[in-house]
Formats: C-alpha cells, structure tokens, sequence
C-alpha cells in the first residue's frame, strides 16, 4: 500500500549452502517478489559492495537496498563485515539485518551496537523461515522507506 | 520468535499533538502488550533516556525497545538527537525509527547514514497508521531479537535502571 514502485534488492551472506538455498526457497514462498543475491562470506560481501574483481558489472551485482548477513562465516566473519560495511561513508546506509544461528545476547547487543537495523535468530522449521522473511518483507519493503541514492548522490 | 508474554516499551518523540493521538490510537488498536511514553522534542528524548532533568526520577523512566522518531521537532531536531543517541555506547543498540511527514530524499538517505533502522512517512489517516503499527510490531517484536537491559548492563558494566 505504501512503497509499490521499485523491487527492492537483498543481498544475503552466508556460508552454507543449504541456508542458502532455503532462504532462496523461503523468498519464493513469500509471495512480494523481489530479487535476492548471494556471496559466501565476508570478503565476498565488500568485494560485492564494492564492485570488485568478479562484481563489477552492476547488471551481475546491483547494490543492494537491504543486506541479509550470517554472523559465522570463514576468512571474514559478519561482525567484522558489518563493521566494515558501518565505518564506509559509501556504503554505510544500507540497512544490514543480521540472521544467524547464534542466540547469544552478546551477539545480540554487540550487532545493534555496531549498526545492525534487525537481529533474526534463523527459525528452525522452513515454515517458521517464510513466516519470519515474510516479516522482514513487510516491514522493509511495504511500510519503510529506502534511500534512492542516484536521486542524492553524483 | 514469538514472545507474546512481555511488555514492549516504545518512546516516540514527537511535537506535534495530533499525531502522538493519532499514534497512541493505532498502538490501541493493535493489542495491549505496548507500553507507550511519549516525548515532544529531541532534548526531552535525550533526558528521558539519560534520567536527567524532569526524569532524573529514574523509577519512572524506562529504558525503551524501540524508539519512534519525528525529524522537525523544535529545540533539537530527529537527526540530531538521532546522532546523539547513536554516538552514546549506553544508547547506541536501542532501534531508532523515523516517522515523519518528510518524504525528502535527503532526510532518508540521511537517517540511514546516522544508525537509523527504518524511515516511515507518517500516515494521515488512522486506518493507514494502524496497518504500520501493526507491520512495525511484528517486525521489531514477533521477528527480530532485541537486546535487553540486563545484557547492556552485564556487558557494559554500568547500571541502567530498569
């Protein structure tokens, strides 16, 4: 009802293959089509922001206006990518919802404190997953406003 | 990822009295698991979260969940005290969404850029900011976990009081 015009586009990092395949299937079952884009891990995901080596084409690798980011991944983990993503003047605006298999408070608290905008504790059934991207979608894509950034920037 | 049990606190801060109705009757009409304070400028939003001045009574002010956020407010505005709160280590892990009548593309990219979790143009009508209402609780209180005050104060080690 509020925000129809433009698809929004998620970018999700996570290391393992089966997360994300049913995150992909839980995006399908959520009816609001939008598209979805993966990487691996942490070094994959700024190269990706950035538009690095194999991302730079943007027609492959459109920045995203929303990132999905695992905690536990290998060679850069999500609290150090959200870090990284937070200190960026470039890159600081996209909101990142962390979704993770940790329910440790401290991973909690620590991930609001550096920037996260949502804290997801991955549902342990697929029906509880597209009940919980559902959710996601409606708050991020229905009622919240995302910036334009050609309307600002260059 | 349901907690149907607890009481949720939003602080809203907003000057225009109209609207703080408006939005007290779509909270209404959402259920009763919502405790509501409102504030009506930045000064105050950043007084009642530090128990200064009027709140000094800290037994009468609660850390809030989720803190609503109007951006023209007299004597500090949204993105000032939405800086404030974002650069306070005490502060900084409390959401802070925006609802305000701006759709500038300015304010939005802005509000991102200072640490805030979501930027809402204010419905006008009641039957809009019930559907919000509703979308916003189910985000912030059925999906995603919020970080609560016994975990700032064991990590942090300063005492907020509850």
């Amino acid at each position: 009802m509020f925000n129809i015009a433009k698809p929004v586009v998620f970018l999700m990092a996570d290391d393992d293959p089966d997360d994300r395949l049913l995150i992909k299937e839980a995006f399908q079952e959520s009816l609001i089509s939008n598209s979805i884009f993966f990487v691996e891990d942490g070094v994959e995901l700024l190269d990706y922001l950035r538009h690095q080596d194999r991302y730079s084409d943007p027609d492959i690798a459109p920045t995203p206006d929303l990132i999905l980011l695992d905690l536990n991944m290998p060679r850069k983990d999500g609290r150090e990518a959200l870090a990284e993503i937070k200190s960026d003047p470039h890159l600081r605006y996209i909101p990142v919802v962390v979704l993770t298999t940790s329910k440790a408070e401290e991973d909690i608290m620590r991930s609001y404190d550096i920037g996260a905008a949502g804290y997801i504790t991955k549902p342990v059934t697929f029906d509880g997953l597209v009940e919980a991207i559902k959710g996601l979608k409606r708050y991020w894509v229905q009622i919240v406003r995302l910036p334009v950034i050609n309307a600002v920037k260059e | 990822m349901i907690h149907p049990s607890q009481l949720n606190t939003v602080l809203i801060a907003d000057d225009d009295l109209d609207d703080c109705v408006l939005v007290k009757e779509a909270f209404g009409e959402c259920g009763d698991n919502i405790n509501l304070t409102f504030v009506h400028d930045g000064i105050q939003l950043l007084q009642y979260l530090r128990h200064q001045g009027v709140y000094a009574d800290s037994s009468a002010t609660q850390r809030p969940d989720l803190i609503l956020l109007d951006l023209n407010m007299p004597l500090k505005d949204g993105h000032e005290a939405l800086a404030e709160v974002k650069a306070d280590p005490y502060l900084r892990s409390i959401p802070v969404v925006v609802l305000t009548i701006s759709s500038r593309e300015e304010d939005v990219l802005r509000t991102y850029e200072l640490g805030g979790a979501g930027f809402i143009i204010k419905p006008t009508s009641l039957n809009d900011m019930v559907e919000v209402v509703k979308v916003l609780n189910e985000y912030w209180f059925e999906v995603v976990e919020l970080s609560g005050i016994e975990h700032v104060n064991k990590i942090k080690g300063r005492n907020f009081v509850q």
